[in-house]
């Protein structure tokens, strides 16, 4: 008797603690070869055939097509410098330089990966059209609010992520964080919310 | 008490065990996969454009909003595949994915170097069956290998501001995925 509950408890911890492992693995990103500048990461290693299982995992879960190496670099943040995540209700600069890339994007979506609705269809920016300041960088707003020059619209959602897509990149597998990938500040500027 | 230590040690091993066995069998049996998605939208061995993304819904999570696409679900099964896509002005790549969702190539305008990305697209029995001297002839022929019969080729081509996205999606809409039988080689 004393075996048989045993072995239902041993079993039952093992599904527990497997399938819990699994679950976190796949919500949190945890394929391996991270590169994070800031709030920003990126895993260019998953958009090669030396992908990890766990790469593998995450991709075939979240159905999406990884960035290939030789295309680009796709870098998401969800949160803030400060590690605050983002709140689609707060006033969120994001500003700097990005990497040498022949183009980028960036991009807002909600934590399905799908595109938040907004009244001037502005989904995102690419390096051709946002408006810089005389030295090269440049400053996008992203609030729930219009606001004059690069306005990134939240719609007001609670969570958002942002993608900053490198194309035709040198940032790839052997990049490590510093000097040479100078990624934007994402400074939280002011938030009704957190106070309240 | 040492008994109960035994049983946590084995449930901790079970669980380890449990969890690589998830990961290691969760891509083969994900439903809603990149590839099973657009096999739902995409005929074999065709070049079908993807709808762009919108807030209402989009083919896959996270696709890139500034970019016009267009797949090529392939089966090598019959013969290598010969491909073509256009440069747009902008920006445009071609990445290869195996059945499973893995970029094993990729491919932009100017590692490609003309007008037009050319290359054919074989498994490696295929290319291995090739005559040698049809390899030695085709200094600048572009040769890829896939390693699963099945995949899926992604032309993508940037629209730098919205007013360019037309633009884009000809140029995408313009590549061929032809395949090649015995018969027509």
């Amino acid at each position: 008797m004393r075996f048989l509950f045993g072995s239902i408890f041993a079993f039952a911890l093992a599904t527990l603690i497997g399938l819990g492992a699994t679950y976190f693995a796949l919500t949190r990103g945890a394929a391996f070869g991270a590169l994070k500048i800031g709030a920003w990461s990126a895993y260019p290693r998953t958009g090669t055939s030396d992908a990890d299982p766990y790469a593998r995992a995450s991709i075939a879960r979240s159905g999406q097509l990884p960035t290939g190496l030789g295309d680009g670099v796709s870098f998401t943040a969800q949160t803030d410098d400060a590690g605050h995540p983002l709140d689609g209700r707060c006033d969120v600069v994001l500003s700097g330089t990005t990497p040498t890339a022949r183009f980028w994007t960036v991009a807002l979506y909600d934590a399905a990966g799908n595109l938040v609705a907004n009244s001037v269809n502005r989904f995102g920016f690419t390096s051709q059209e946002i408006v810089r300041a005389a030295d090269g960088t440049f400053a996008i707003s992203v609030s729930p609010r219009a606001d004059s020059g690069n306005w990134l619209p939240t719609g007001g959602i609670e969570r958002y992520r942002l993608m900053l897509r490198l194309y035709d990149t040198p940032v790839g597998v052997a990049t490590r964080a510093g000097k040479e990938v100078p990624m934007p500040a994402i400074v939280t500027v002011s938030c009704p919310q957190r106070q309240s | 008490m040492i008994r109960w230590a035994l049983v946590i040690v084995v449930g901790v091993v079970l669980g380890a065990i449990v969890h690589l066995a998830t990961i290691m069998l969760l891509p083969r049996t994900a439903t809603q996969d990149a590839y099973s998605r657009l096999a739902a939208i995409a005929p074999v061995n065709t070049v079908t454009p993807v709808p762009p993304p919108s807030p209402d819904g989009a083919t896959m999570p996270f696709m890139d909003p500034a970019f016009a696409s267009a797949v090529c679900r392939y089966d090598l099964s019959s013969g290598p595949i010969k491909f073509s896509a256009p440069v747009s002005l902008a920006y445009t790549s071609v990445s290869f994915y195996t059945r499973s969702d893995i970029a094993y190539y990729a491919i932009n305008d100017r590692a490609a170097g003309r007008r037009t990305i050319e290359l054919e697209l074989m498994t490696p029995d295929q290319h291995a069956d090739m005559p040698e001297e049809e390899d030695v002839t085709a200094a600048d022929r572009l040769i890829v290998e896939s390693p699963t019969s099945t995949g899926i080729i992604a032309i993508r081509a940037l629209a730098p501001e919205p007013g360019l996205m037309p633009m884009a999606r000809g140029a995408v809409a313009a590549a061929r995925c032809v395949p090649q039988t015995s018969a027509s080689r």
